[in-house]
């Protein structure tokens, strides 16, 4: 009762006409800038920074603006997966998995509606779930130590070689290409530089972001360079969004797992999007079984980890805002921003700010439904790129993953990196080796590594302790069932291909 | 009156965010139209960016609004690297820095030496805190330091630095004081996060025991009551609301472990441009709104400004340098 005073509250604060427009403005915003290769979310919103300031926003109206942007950005990301098979961000790299082949199909239209009510119904489970049960899930998010994210980090490798449909072998073989590169960096428990040669700017390590562009948007240049050369590519129908519609509703269930996997990843500070968006995939995959059409462009390999990565982005906030802990990149910054504005997040926010906080809450309601109505008929309009001619788009994608890797670290090193990137892309997707496993494993395997360590400098060195507790155990039988399951399943089918 | 000047400033704001891009251009009438944060938005060096160009213009010190720019890397190695290559003598910028930097100065983590530079100021000072959680069996810091000296793996650390950073350093300073042996020192078990939030989340949840760190980053959590504050590594006792906090000084151990903000610029800055850059932070720090911002987000006001301030940097490398080769870190 008390939360819905609350909330009720909060919502007359979101209806300013102010605020209104300011959602609008963002919503529109983040999604163009989602959807640029290169640009996420961590971009949109330190770019927008400044803006607000110079325009003496009040902290609630910024704080609006702002987290309208970070809900946009997780919309807008999917848009160039699906159709150019970019992902805008790292969130929305599972997203090129089945959203291209989609597109491909010429149900480039469906697979916008479907990811565009995945990510309205995973947005609004998160934002439900932040009013409902921020408090309680703190207590829950406290009891993961070191050990337990390790365990949740193992899970993610177990099932790894899940992602693709293409050779477990090369999957994996990717994967640990992208676990080698994750070392590269300082070793933040020792202070010991690993591999950077004398180049201070790998000392923090290689960016995701740079190798994910590189990865995706250059090397799917060079393809096209290639393909040009050999007789042009066939222009791409997208077709409407209305049976994503219909399609969306036979995924209902897929989006409510990929949802609620999605939220708790969220709220765990250091698990984050890209890993609720991953684990989203591959447990409906496994889920599914071979009953699905993965990888070849199945609806439900659009919507699980759409949902997933829209619902993280609701949960991140729960630590920021009660915490005062930033669970990703865009949490921090927009922690940052709050400090600045001598706004301390932390247990007594909530007490303290209800104005602030409770606005903020409507406005995530807010913001998503007009996401999903700006979304829907919008599908047209992206849809023109493609229809763009080839000339015009693949300069500009070039462009833009040029100048937004510049803006990330304003030096040239960067573009080197992710030419270089570009160039592995290419080497390996011509090898028929899936490249979505090099940026999880470079993702992954550095929190994957810390944490392990982390837990060693606690117990001393004693490696029970990553198995003293009932949270690891559980995350470990489950990996272990999900495991055996996908072995016995590949036996059977094994088995009846036999006898036929 | 009040709401519609707001709505007009929402409506001027969203209709340039709809052109997308607006940089402003940097302006060559007034020193500093530029800080450069050399770490990823959100940060301590992005904030202190963000705060100080903010009010900068906010105060009419300068032109334009100060563009802040992110150069992360090699915790600051990066832009120092880039300020000493090509911008040694930009005399419109300034660059965030911390003891977190000098700290890499000391340890020889930095492409050059802090001569390359001409330090400007600091502006304010974090203070170092040593945490438990508040149903900790450690009552007091001596009960703490005596379970330390007893048997240095019986109580694990935890803060925002790698081995050698600076909070390790000041839990190492403490132990010292209270008078472990150098040679143990290796004993302590210390467990690096990424920030000092989630260090006290983690100490919260019972993963570590005691968190050495900076007091603005946690704050929220010691008004809310939900950890214990067993020292203060200030010289005097804090202001309110903080004024409560023992100091380290006042049991017996004379640890002082400052995290100050403050900036420097190219070390080819000419002396004119060199001491109007000071005069500006100066007058920004004289500024009753910079004694608000600095309490709002747990630093103590504390200016060092021009040669006193390189003197002060000189000096505390020369005190890094002494403390890491006495626990290994450097030979």
């Amino acid at each position: 009762m008390d939360i819905l005073s609350s909330l009720a509250h909060g919502f007359t604060v979101a209806i300013e006409p102010q605020h209104l427009f300011l959602v609008l403005i963002g919503c529109i915003i983040g999604t163009l800038i989602g959807a640029l290769p290169g640009l996420g979310p961590v971009n949109g919103v330190a770019l927008m920074i400044p803006l607000t300031f110079n325009f003496g926003l009040a902290p609630t109206a910024a704080l609006i603006l702002l987290v309208s942007i970070y809900y946009g950005c997780m919309y807008g990301g999917r848009i160039s997966s699906i159709l150019l098979n970019i992902p805008g961000d790292e969130p929305a790299m599972m997203t090129t998995l089945d959203g291209y082949p989609m597109a491909l199909k010429g149900r480039g239209g469906e697979a916008l509606g479907i990811s565009a009510v995945a990510s309205f119904v995973g947005a609004t489970i998160a934002t439900v779930g932040l009013t409902l049960f921020a408090p309680l899930l703190v207590g829950f998010a406290i009891r993961f130590g070191p050990a337990e994210y390790f365990a949740l980090f193992l899970l993610a490798f177990a099932t790894i070689g899940g992602v693709t449909s293409g050779s477990f072998t090369k999957s994996f073989i990717a994967a640990c290409i992208g676990l080698l590169l994750g070392t590269v960096g300082i070793d933040p428990v020792s202070s010991v530089p690993r591999y950077t040669f004398g180049w201070y700017e790998i000392y923090s390590g290689i960016d995701f972001i740079v190798a994910l562009v590189g990865l995706f948007a250059i090397s799917e240049c060079l393809f096209f360079l290639e393909d040009t050369r050999h007789g042009s590519k066939p222009r791409i129908q997208v077709g409407s969004a209305i049976p994503g519609m219909k399609s969306s509703l036979r995924c209902g269930p897929t989006i409510g797992r990929g949802s609620l996997i999605g939220f708790i990843s969220g709220v765990l500070p250091g698990a984050g999007a890209s890993l609720g968006s991953f684990l989203a995939y591959v447990l409906e995959k496994r889920w599914l079984g071979r009953k699905g059409d993965f990888g070849k462009g199945d609806p439900r390999g659009v919507a699980a980890p759409e949902a997933g990565n829209n619902a993280a982005a609701g949960g991140a906030l729960i630590p920021m805002l009660s915490l005062g802990i930033p669970g990703s990149g865009t949490t921090a910054v927009l922690l940052a921003v709050l400090l600045t504005m001598n706004i301390t997040p932390g247990p007594l926010l909530f007490e303290q700010q209800p104005d602030i906080v409770w606005g903020l809450v409507a406005a995530l309601f807010i913001g998503n439904i007009m996401l999903l109505i700006l979304n829907i008929p919008l599908v047209g309009l992206f849809a023109r790129v493609l229809q763009a001619p080839p000339w015009f788009l693949m300069p500009m994608v070039v462009l833009v993953a040029f100048v937004g890797i510049y803006s990330l670290s304003n030096s040239a090193f960067d573009l080197y990196m992710m030419l270089a990137f570009g160039v592995l892309g290419y080497i390996m997707r011509k090898l028929e080796f899936p490249t979505v496993p090099v940026v999880l494993g470079l993702l992954l395997g550095g929190q994957m590594e810390f944490n392990l360590r982390r837990a060693m400098a606690i117990s001393g060195g004693d490696w029970s302790i990553l198995w003293s507790s009932g949270i690891s155990i559980g995350i470990y039988a489950f990996a272990g069932i999900l495991m055996i399951a996908g072995l016995v399943y590949g036996l059977l089918v094994n088995q009846r291909g036999k006898l036929r | 009156m009040a709401i519609f000047k707001r709505s007009v400033n929402g409506v001027a704001a969203t209709a340039l965010l709809g052109l997308g891009l607006a940089f402003s251009a940097p302006s060559q009438a007034l020193p500093i139209s530029e800080c450069l944060a050399p770490a990823d938005p959100g940060g301590g060096w992005d904030f202190t960016c963000r705060s100080v160009g903010k009010l900068l213009y906010e105060l009419d010190l300068v032109e334009n609004p100060v563009q802040v720019t992110n150069m992360p890397g090699g915790v600051g190695a990066v832009a120092y690297a880039d300020v000493a290559n090509s911008r040694a003598d930009d005399s419109d910028l300034i660059v965030a820095t911390s003891t977190v930097g000098v700290t890499q100065i000391a340890q020889g983590r930095y492409p050059s030496g802090a001569d390359t530079m001409r330090w400007l100021a600091m502006l304010g000072t974090d203070v170092g805190v040593i945490l438990v959680d508040d149903d900790s069996q450690y009552e007091t810091l001596e009960q703490l330091l005596d379970a330390v000296v007893e048997e240095p793996s019986s109580v694990v650390m935890a803060g925002s630095s790698g081995v050698g950073g600076w909070d390790h350093i000041r839990a190492l300073m403490l132990a010292k004081a209270a008078g472990l042996p150098s040679d143990q020192f290796g004993g302590m078990r210390w467990v690096q996060f990424d920030g000092g939030g989630p260090a006290v989340t983690q100490m919260m949840g019972g993963h570590v025991d005691v968190v050495s760190t900076d007091l603005g980053e946690i704050a929220g959590f010691i008004e809310s009551g939900d950890v214990r504050v067993l020292a203060v590594l200030s010289e005097a006792p804090l202001s309110p609301p903080f004024d409560e906090l023992p100091t380290a000084a006042s049991q017996g151990y004379d640890v002082v472990g400052y995290n100050w903000r403050g900036f420097y610029t190219g070390g080819e800055v000419s002396d004119a441009d060199y001491a109007t850059m000071v005069d500006t932070l100066k007058a920004l720090y004289d500024s009753s709104e910079w004694k608000t911002v600095a309490k709002n987000s747990g630093l103590e006001p504390l200016w060092r400004g021009g040669e006193e301030f390189s003197a002060f940097v000189r000096e505390s490398i020369e005190q890094v340098e002494e403390i890491s080769r006495e626990i290994g870190v450097i030979q």
